[in-house]
């Protein structure tokens, strides 16, 4: 009892948990159906690259799983969202592609400037787009869902104005380097890597964890310890904002163009489901990053399981929403409070006998 | 019973979870007369007002109110309005987006025959109420355009509209200047002479000798005494609020300080203010030198002290640090030139709840480190486990939540925090509120200590006992001005004569 009491209250027992949840999910399936009943957990080499379902969730969950390294800042020192991240992905990719292609054209084969600065320039975009998020939180003291609610409606639509109404295509197979693979590996996997192991050592050998999550807890008295409580929560929206167009230039690379309509479509919604997941309160405080990035491939592993289970993408948020509920159920006061109230009066029945 | 008595409380009694708020308290208030409530802090003023009003629920007792037959018992503000009892609180109630006309008549709009509002009647009554008041400006723009105090002066007009009896004024003042608290008290006299019975809470003595007819003392949730106000003076008044018999005050003097007139100057501050909370006011503090800051809540000892650490930004003034001018616009700005603050609401200001013992106490020293300059893990043991050590805090380990901590733990884990970052001057805003008396010895022991070793020191506390036995000098305020210095023959009895002021100061 009290050995399950410990595991149940690791912090990473929820993340973990709906994590195993879902392969067994799976499993069930796939024996279900009469396939090898460990279909999920194959990986093979095909064409000279990896190939598999799990490979399949860590390369499309890599934008997820970036948006939730900055969104997991964000919750934490502003008790808020970022809703616009997801706008601000396409508008990063439009910015992008329209500098490579040039203004007005649909279809490029010559890039107009080099690559690289095309991929920074996008990137800029988003912090840009943070450091406006940034300082309508911190500095004005507006709320974040009503702050970035702005950038959340506005940031699609100037996507569109710079790409002139187009989708703007990039010829080149050079774009494709960061949607596409690094030997057998597919390459998102690897930026996501990189962009979260960056983000640990920051919080590892830096004070920046300790920072954020004071003012998250208590903004006055982390002002009145001499942190800068409003900076602080600034720069986790900036890097919110450079997550995002991180995210975005990946999922543009990915289709070697920049959709201005779909790229990033409600990714805000499983960024911040991502952070819930990973066991952070949205009420700020107390973070655990990975926490964030495992919650972040559960919700990918989910998407991609409905799919296998031949549920169409009309109906799969449906079935989302129902784990969701569960999940987010599990981790509400009340019920925990009940569930303890419960365990309490066995126990005092067991005593008396 | 006098013929004038429009409310009557008999042997009120109430209890929060552990703590008995209200004993037995008794209140009467006649036809005309201002009536103030007077008390410290948790002396259970606002309960017994709350009692009253329907906000609470009170165990024992009796309330009448005159015109109606039998005991009263509210059960909510609305039901209290309705029985002509009204409350107009420190913040105005009512909505900054509407018009003072409409703010005036929300909830009881007069309806044209079409069922929509009669704006004009509304424009019309409220005109006429306001001049009837002699308050002269247009009803029919918004509330937030008005200043304060005329918000406040609606608030009251809309409660006596509403044929209020007994008017309950729950500090009402506190951020008025002295202007604007001169127009409320001309209003209010105004009432009075229209019978209403006022309830007056404050903490600013001055005002109550200026409008009040009678007193009555509340301390510990028990009542003390109702006086005219003619037969309490001053320091008669702070003696019952603070529970000491004036009389009979033993001189405690602290033990014999060396003379620190040549110590060099740490501070030199010259007309510091900051708007609203400390008019100017002039500050020295040498090294090895303790000064206390005294005066009743709310007075501006709080606000004294956040202005020199930069909590407030001072409006207002120079100062001088180690004879250097500097400009303090933030506390790390303060933290660096070598200053702390431990605030005196450790729950708001002090901890960060969620964080461990460990990353509470070493908080303040890495924020003067910088991000970049972590504390290697070590080193961040080691300081921790030597304050755990030092002051005694009992936490079960140094990784323990500091919210799981009691009171005197948590305050103790604060003091570390800024002892950790080897301050060459602390401020300590009521370092022994809510703390056994065991840790309070020690931390005034802790406090002499540090003033030997040439820190200096400003110490804030509601104990008069506590700060003759570690201040050298006091600092007296009252009413957001600092009014006076002691330096010589400090005693419970000077110190009580100057925070009560008036005619009896020195």
């Amino acid at each position: 009892m009290s050995k399950w009491k410990k595991i149940v209250s690791m912090p990473l027992f929820l993340p973990i948990f709906c994590m195993l949840l879902v392969m067994a999910t799976n499993i069930v399936y796939d024996v279900a159906s009469g396939n090898f009943a460990l279909n999920f957990f194959t990986i093979e080499i095909r064409n000279g690259v990896l190939y598999g379902r799990l490979i399949d969730i860590l390369n499309q969950g890599s934008a997820i799983a970036i948006l939730a390294v900055g969104m997991t800042l964000v919750v934490s020192s502003s008790a808020g969202t970022d809703i616009s991240v997801g706008s601000v992905m396409s508008l990063s990719a439009s910015m992008c592609c329209m500098l490579l292609a040039g203004y007005g054209v649909a279809s490029a084969v010559e890039l107009q400037i080099p690559l690289i600065v095309g991929f920074l320039a996008g990137i800029l975009m988003g912090c840009l787009c943070g450091m406006f998020n940034g300082f309508l939180v911190a500095y004005l003291n507006i709320q974040p869902m009503v702050a970035t609610l702005i950038l959340y409606s506005a940031a699609r639509a100037i996507g569109l104005l710079l790409c002139n109404n187009l989708i703007v295509y990039i010829r080149d197979p050079a774009y494709k380097v960061l949607g596409g693979y690094v030997g057998f590996l597919p390459t998102p996997i690897l930026v996501a890597a990189i962009c979260v192991a960056v983000m640990m050592l920051l919080l590892k050998k830096t004070a920046l964890g300790l920072y954020i999550q004071s003012v998250g807890i208590n903004k006055k008295a982390s002002r009145i310890a001499g942190l800068n409580s409003r900076k602080i929560i600034f720069l986790c929206y900036v890097v919110c904002g450079l997550c995002a167009g991180l995210a975005g230039i990946v999922e543009s690379s990915r289709i070697y163009s920049a959709d201005s309509n779909n790229i990033g479509l409600n990714y805000e919604l499983d960024a911040i489901l991502a952070v819930a997941l990973g066991g952070n309160s949205l009420g700020g405080g107390k973070f655990n990053l990975a926490g964030s990035i495992i919650g972040a491939y559960t919700i990918q592993a989910i998407t991609t399981t409905l799919y296998a289970l031949r549920v169409s993408s009309n109906e799969a948020p449906v079935y989302k929403a129902i784990i969701v509920i569960i999940i987010v159920a599990v981790q509400a006061q009340p019920l925990k409070d009940f569930f303890n109230k419960k365990a309490a009066q066995r126990a005092l029945a067991k005593g008396r006998r | 019973m006098e013929k004038n008595v429009i409310l009557t409380m008999r042997g009120i009694s109430m209890s929060f979870p552990g703590v008995k708020a209200l004993d037995g308290v008794d209140f009467t208030l006649r036809r005309g007369e201002i009536h103030a409530l007077m008390g410290e802090n948790g002396a259970g003023k606002s309960t017994l007002i709350k009692c009253l009003t329907g906000i609470n629920d009170f165990e024992a007792g009796e309330i009448h109110v005159e015109g109606i037959d039998g005991p009263v018992v509210n059960h909510s503000t609305l039901d209290a309005q309705k029985k002509g009892i009204s409350t107009v609180y420190q913040e105005v109630n009512l909505c900054p987006n509407l018009s003072v006309a409409e703010n005036l008549f929300i909830g009881r709009e007069p309806m044209t025959p079409f069922h929509t509002i009669d704006k004009k009647k509304i424009n019309r009554e409220a005109a006429r109420i306001m001049k009837e008041l002699d308050i002269n400006i247009d009803v029919t723009e918004n509330l937030e355009n008005f200043s304060l105090a005329i918000q406040q002066m609606i608030a009251i007009a809309r409660a006596v509209d509403m044929e209020c009896k007994v008017l309950i004024l729950d500090e009402p003042t506190s951020s008025l200047d002295d202007n604007e608290v001169e127009k409320l008290f001309v209003l209010m006299n105004k009432l009075k002479a229209q019978g209403v019975g006022i309830v007056f809470v404050t903490h600013f003595l001055e005002q109550v000798y200026a409008v009040c007819d009678r007193i009555t003392v509340l301390r510990n949730g028990q009542l003390v005494g109702e006086y005219p106000v003619e037969e309490l003076p001053r320091v008669k008044l702070v003696a019952a609020m603070m529970g000491k018999d004036f009389d009979d005050l033993a001189s405690i003097k602290g033990e014999e300080s060396q003379d620190l007139s040549q110590a060099p100057l740490y501070i030199e501050a010259k007309g510091l203010s900051h708007k609203g909370t400390i008019k100017p006011f002039d500050f020295t503090i040498r090294k090895g030198e303790v000064v206390g800051l005294t005066g009743l809540l709310g007075s501006g000892r709080t606000e004294l002290a956040r202005v020199l650490y930069g909590a407030d930004k001072a409006n207002t003034g120079t100062m001088k640090v180690n004879g250097k001018e500097v400009k303090i616009n933030a506390p790390i700005e303060a933290m660096h030139l070598g200053m702390g603050l431990l605030p005196d609401d450790r729950k708001a200001e002090g901890i960060i709840a969620d964080l461990s013992v460990r990353e509470n106490i070493i908080l303040a020293l890495q924020a003067k480190r910088g991000v970049f300059r972590l504390l290697p893990m070590s080193k961040q043991i080691e300081i921790a486990d030597k304050y755990i050590d030092i002051l005694q805090i009992k936490t079960a380990s140094r990784e323990t939540l500091i919210k799981q901590l009691s009171g005197g733990n948590q305050q103790k884990a604060i003091l570390a925090r800024w002892l950790a970052t080897d301050p060459e001057f602390l401020i300590l805003d009521e370092p022994t509120r809510g703390i056994d008396v065991g840790t309070k010895t020690e931390i005034q022991k802790l406090v002499l200590k540090l003033a030997a070793e040439g820190k200096s020191i400003i110490f804030i506390s509601s104990e008069i006992e506590e700060m003759l036995r570690t201040c050298s000098r006091m600092i007296v305020l009252r009413d957001g001005q600092k009014v006076g210095e002691l330096t010589e023959e400090l005693n419970q009895n000077r110190v009580m004569k100057a925070i009560a002021g008036g005619g009896s100061n020195e």
